[in-house]
């Protein structure tokens, strides 16, 4: 049973997103498609998987066509895919995910997902609400799913951003298990070193098209080099300024809900320092960032910024006090979708009654040239890429800043804008603007932090010098383990 | 006490109708805010073929294609049109009532035929709940078997969770192969189908006849405890019946007030409404956080895809 | 781009021949000669200089509400309160018309603020709802409207009934000095049009030259980026619902003073309701407010004229509106929807 694609093409708009992609797959192969950010990874599983039809090209599975661009003939023929944010339904119970799509009882379905779990070594509580289970456990509900509606091909994209280092293992275990058993795996990600680990062969895409296929273990230089066009663009930092006086302070803070709020926690941050948090997805770090911007309520203790308490301040008064938040839903928290970059530039920086469209109008022009945004004074917010959003935010911080915070500054972006993003953001060091920001990519945690705080459940449980540490360490402790 | 027990459940059943029609439609993400409108009009269809041909099923029956027509325009300017939902669900809302004033005029202060009462014999005479629950008519039936099967149908049947699904995640569904949109269109039918019976039941039942704006309000009402209810079917019809009760309380108390009696029959209207304030409160919230199993219950949050149009990509 | 002032003429004409269709089957339902039944309402709208004049007085308080609306739907509400607001706000006239003394000038004034302030009121709860209580503005405003449908029609049935008489017919009409000076021999009063026509403009002017009207926008596109960029949205949403609340009430206080002269139950009669109508035809743009309640005015002053001819329903004009505005609505997804699959692909 051989998985071969043939001269897959899709376009959006001008972009071209995959240009004529092959690849031949015999049963049992674990397979890793890697790739930067909008190499044309993501539109190439969502083709397989048939969430998108292409404009031209083939997938066959043993021998036989698939029809592409429904779900459920992809299904049918025995292609499924884990997302990377598992799409579960997250008011229903485990059992009630596992039934959504098949024609099983409610009873069958239960005893089903007990049975086929612990075959794979996967502990699931059918009667658990999907709400209350971790990344993790959200992800082997969805491959016990698949596996149980019969797959042969199973795609997995990014599957290990949000997971610990113990659920990988466990994850990668269970793959190695069932690619012997004749299951394909096609392993999409940007992390070499996890490409490594699990795969016999990868096939490399850049811009659309493949660049390269070749058997693992393989020199992770000899991959960066088939990634990327030119080395990467890893800007450098400024060293911190010495004995900067402290910016902001968190005195035993408690803010946000049950499940993702912070609990107690203390925090200083000095002139000029950044700071990153680490931790799964949702374990306090964008409480903490918002407990700060004063979009937040915080029920328990102390904000201080530059000396004068402002525990219970809004946002606006955060902004006046020289604090700004980039969060990570750009559009959604960030941006005004509808209005124009020329009315965002404006809504940002003028506070007279009367609006002056003209000068806002030559204000945007500057941004948009200073910024390097791709688009027109008129083009709405919803209209640009996502680094262009990103460029746009960064546009509207105001001139001085004591304190920034950022919710994955670099998500979604490719390398290159990714860079940039991160050259602007440590020239505002030099003024002695302090930086704190999460990340889901301990590399970006490791690159660009002075300190890296580890949060778990809500908690700060480790504080590191980000000198002195490394993946390993940080991996670890974002699981909850607290190594002596 | 037996007589206003059954009066509550025969005044709730329009509502109830209503309301869990609205609810099945919600469940699926589809907010067809058309309900006052559409409710008149099919009060006054189901009126007017009733006293035409002197077939109450056909009234029945016609009044509930109306309605389903009217979810159908809502459902599809979504879906085909990616409009706003709520926008089309509100010029309906007033086009129904317009138009059920139009066409209406020739059948109102008329009288005519009405659902026969069917006691069923032995069990009405149980004490207390007997007449309530089994010495009503058959509009009345249907409403307190509807509540059952359709909380048994969401909770537990194949296609009520896919239902839920589609309502919830439609991506999630959309990746195992569900037909979303296809789900969407059949839950905004069968709702609006039970939108349209609610307004027979009116108008050939529990308020007898037809008027201009006979109706009005009900629908509003429908769509509040929908939410009052959290979706959820035994929930939404205990919020009929609260409502039922505070009809009839009102009604009582009109020989009691006669000052009042021109304003007591409005009066339900806007308490029902301000419950629903005081169970969205942040002030209860709050107090509820501090127990979670209680505020599950109590709090429930609504689909989360309630009134996104689903494009696949 | 290519065509897109044929699509604009397309997405203009073929609505109105939507329902201008549907109206002539609907007439033809009735046996009513459909032609001499349209002929009837525009002639019934405009014929004579009484006939106008009850067009333009019918006209006033829809736009003067709309342009209210224009303000909360760019915050990105639903003020279906809005005829709530306006019976709360012909309730507050009425009660300055009943008892301020003194001349008309101040009596004027007094009852038109006052109906300012009850729109007011009444909006401003709505937002309170909103803001604090999370409470849809679309419940929060329809619940306020019943209540302020029962209170005056609990004021007209008890305290403020006719000597003698309780009668649901209304109450006593106020004394000729709350009354709007008319013109002309008709009931046209000018002080009535004055107020929409500057209404109309100042609202345009602030939507388009304030940073009030572009704060409105942004909490409107999305309340929490509006917060991150120092838009107060909460304070933004108040004084949307204030000023389109006070909008409101100041149209019920023109009913009250130069159309109905006393208070009836029926107060608004559906003027909020078809503002919103007008507003969502206008696609939120107050230039077109003007214009469109204009032409909503005389279908409903001119159907009153079927009853008197034809002895059709004079609901006929709602039945009009309602097909313009939604075959407008579905036209207007249907040809945006096909411009933007011709920009994909």
């Amino acid at each position: 049973m051989t998985l071969s694609v043939e001269g897959i093409t899709k376009r959006f708009g001008n972009l071209v997103a995959n240009d004529g992609i092959s690849l031949e797959l015999p049963a049992g192969t674990l397979h890793s498609i890697l790739g930067e950010n909008g190499a044309g990874k993501s539109t190439l599983m969502k083709i397989l998987s048939g969430i998108v039809s292409p404009d031209s090209g083939w997938v066959i599975l043993d021998g036989q066509p698939i029809a592409l661009g429904s779900p459920e003939q992809a299904l049918a023929a025995g292609i499924g895919m884990l997302h990377q944010e598992p799409l579960v339904c997250l008011p229903f119970t485990a059992a009630e995910n596992f039934r959504l799509g098949s024609r099983r009882s409610v009873a069958a379905s239960t005893a089903e997902l007990v049975e086929t779990g612990s075959r794979f070594g996967f502990r699931l509580d059918p009667a658990a609400v999907t709400r209350s289970l971790s990344i993790g456990e959200r992800q082997q509900l969805e491959i016990v799913r698949l596996l149980a509606a019969g797959i042969k091909v199973l795609i997995l994209d990014e599957p290990t951003s949000g997971i610990t280092i113990n659920q990988r293992r466990e994850l990668f275990a269970a793959l190695h298990r069932l690619a012997g058993e004749g299951l394909t795996v096609l392993f999409v990600s940007h992390k070499l070193e996890e490409v490594n680990e699990l795969c016999t062969s990868v096939t490399v895409l850049r811009r659309g098209r493949v660049v390269g296929t070749s058997a693992l273990p393989r020199r992770e230089e000899d991959l960066v080099e088939m990634m990327f066009e030119q080395g990467s663009l890893i800007p450098t930092r400024a060293p911190a300024t010495e004995n900067g006086g402290v910016v902001a302070e968190l005195i035993a803070v408690s803010s946000g809900d049950e499940r993702t709020g912070i609990t107690r926690a203390d925090l200083q941050v000095n002139e000029g320092e950044v700071v990153g948090l680490a931790g799964l997805e949702g374990s306090g770090q964008g409480s903490l960032l918002r407990a700060l911007a004063g979009t937040a309520s915080i029920q328990r203790g102390r904000v201080t910024i530059g000396g004068r308490d402002v525990t219970h301040r809004t946002a606006q008064r955060a902004a006046e006090a020289g604090i700004s938040f980039l969060p990570g839903g750009r559009l959604e928290e960030g941006l005004l979708p509808g209005l124009t970059i020329t009315e965002h530039i404006e809504l940002a920086s003028n506070s007279a009654r009367f609006l002056d469209w003209d000068a806002a109008r030559l204000r945007a022009i500057e941004a948009i040239d200073a910024f390097r945004i791709k688009g027109s004074p008129d083009s709405a917010a919803d209209q640009l890429s996502g680094g262009n959003q990103q460029r746009l935010l960064l546009a509207l911080l105001p001139p001085k800043l004591k304190l920034l915070l950022m919710e994955h500054p670099t998500r979604g972006l490719d390398l290159d804008s990714a860079a940039y993003v991160w050259g602007r953001l440590l020239e505002r060091r030099k003024d002695g603007t302090a930086i704190i920001f999460s990340s889901a990519d301990i590399d970006e945690l490791l690159t660009y932090s002075d300190r890296i705080l580890v949060l778990f459940e809500g908690r700060i449980i480790a504080r590191l010098a980000a000198r002195d540490t490394d993946a390993e360490e940080v991996g670890t402790l974002i699981g909850g383990r607290v190594t002596a | 006490m037996e007589a206003t027990l059954a009066s509550i459940v025969a005044a709730a059943a329009p509502l109830i109708y209503a309301a869990v029609g609205e609810a099945i439609t919600e469940r699926a993400g589809i907010v067809n805010l058309s309900l006052d409108g559409s409710i008149l009009l099919s009060a006054m269809a189901g009126f007017a073929v009733a006293f035409t041909t002197g077939n109450v099923g056909l009234g029945f029956l016609v009044a509930a294609l109306v309605s389903a027509f009217v979810a159908l325009m809502v459902a599809w300017s979504g879906i085909r049109l990616r409009l706003n939902q709520v926008a089309v669900g509100f010029i309906l809302t007033l086009l129904g009532a317009a138009l059920s004033s139009y066409l209406g005029e020739g059948f109102a202060h008329q009288p005519g035929p009405s659902v026969t009462s069917a006691p069923i014999p032995g069990l009405s005479k149980i004490p207390l709940i007997g007449r309530a629950i089994f010495g009503q008519n058959l509009s009345v039936y249907g409403s307190l078997i509807l509540v059952v099967v359709t909380a048994w149908f969401l909770a537990r049947s194949r296609i009520g969770l896919q239902l839920r699904a589609v309502g919830e995640r439609p991506e999630a569904a959309h990746a195992r192969g569900i037909n979303v949109n296809r789900h969407r269109y059949l839950a905004a039918l069968v709702g609006g189908a039970l939108v349209g019976v609610a307004g027979a039941a009116f108008s050939l039942d529990q308020k007898l006849g037809w008027s201009d704006g006979h109706t009005a309000g009900f629908g509003w009402i429908a769509l509040a405890i929908v939410i009052f209810g959290g979706w959820q079917p035994i929930r939404v019809a205990i919020g009929c019946y609260l409502f039922g009760a505070l009809q009839v309380v009102a009604l009582r108390l009109q020989d009691d007030l006669p000052g009042l009696a021109q304003i007591l029959p409005s009066l339900p209207f806007p308490l029902m409404i301000f419950a629903l304030v005081v169970v969205n409160s942040a002030g209860l919230r709050r107090l509820l956080t501090r127990s979670p199993r209680l505020s599950r219950w109590l709090l429930p949050e609504p689909p989360a895809a309630l009134g996104r149009n689903f494009v696949p990509e | 781009m290519t065509g897109s002032i044929g699509a604009r003429i397309a997405g203009l004409v073929a609505p109105v021949i939507v329902a201008l269709a549907a109206t002539i089957g609907l007439l033809l339902l009735a046996d009513a000669p459909p032609f001499e039944a349209l002929k009837l309402i525009g002639e019934g709208a405009f014929s004579g200089k009484t006939r106008f004049a009850d067009t333009l007085m019918a006209w006033a308080p829809v736009a003067i509400a709309g342009a209210g609306l224009v303000v909360t739907f760019a915050a990105g509400l639903w003020n279906i309160g809005v005829e709530g607001q306006i019976v709360a706000g012909a309730i507050a006239a009425s009660l300055a018309a009943r008892t301020v003394p003194g001349d008309r000038g101040l009596v004027l004034t007094v009852t038109l603020a006052g109906g300012v302030i009850g729109g007011a009121l009444w909006g401003g709860a709505a937002g309170v709802l909103k803001v604090k209580g999370k409470v849809n503005e679309i419940f929060g405003g329809i619940g306020l409207g019943f209540v302020a449908q029962a209170f005056a029609t609990y004021l007209i049935i008890g305290p403020w009934k006719r000597s003698g008489v309780a009668s649901t017919s209304g109450t006593e009409p106020f004394r000729p000095e709350t009354w709007l000076p008319t013109a002309f021999d008709t009931r046209l009063a000018p002080i009535a049009i004055g107020l929409a026509l500057a209404i109309l403009i100042g609202v345009g002017l602030v939507m388009r030259g304030t940073r009030f009207g572009l704060r409105l926008r942004a909490v409107g596109s999305n309340p929490a980026s509006a917060r991150l960029l120092g838009v107060p949205a909460d304070a933004t949403t108040m004084r949307a619902f204030l000023v389109g609340g006070g909008l409101a009430g100041l149209a019920g206080a023109v009913i009250v003073t130069g159309v109905q002269h006393k208070l009836v139950p029926a107060i608004a009669g559906g003027r909020g309701f078809l503002a919103v109508l007008v507003v969502l035809l206008a696609g939120y743009r107050v230039r077109w407010v003007g214009p469109i309640a204009l032409f909503f005015a005389a279908i409903s002053v001119g159907s009153s004229q079927l009853q008197l001819r034809l002895d059709l329903d004079s609901s006929l004009g709602a039945v009009i509106q309602g097909l313009l505005v939604l075959s407008a609505v579905l036209f207007g997804g249907w040809f945006a929807k096909r411009q933007g699959l011709g920009r994909q692909t």
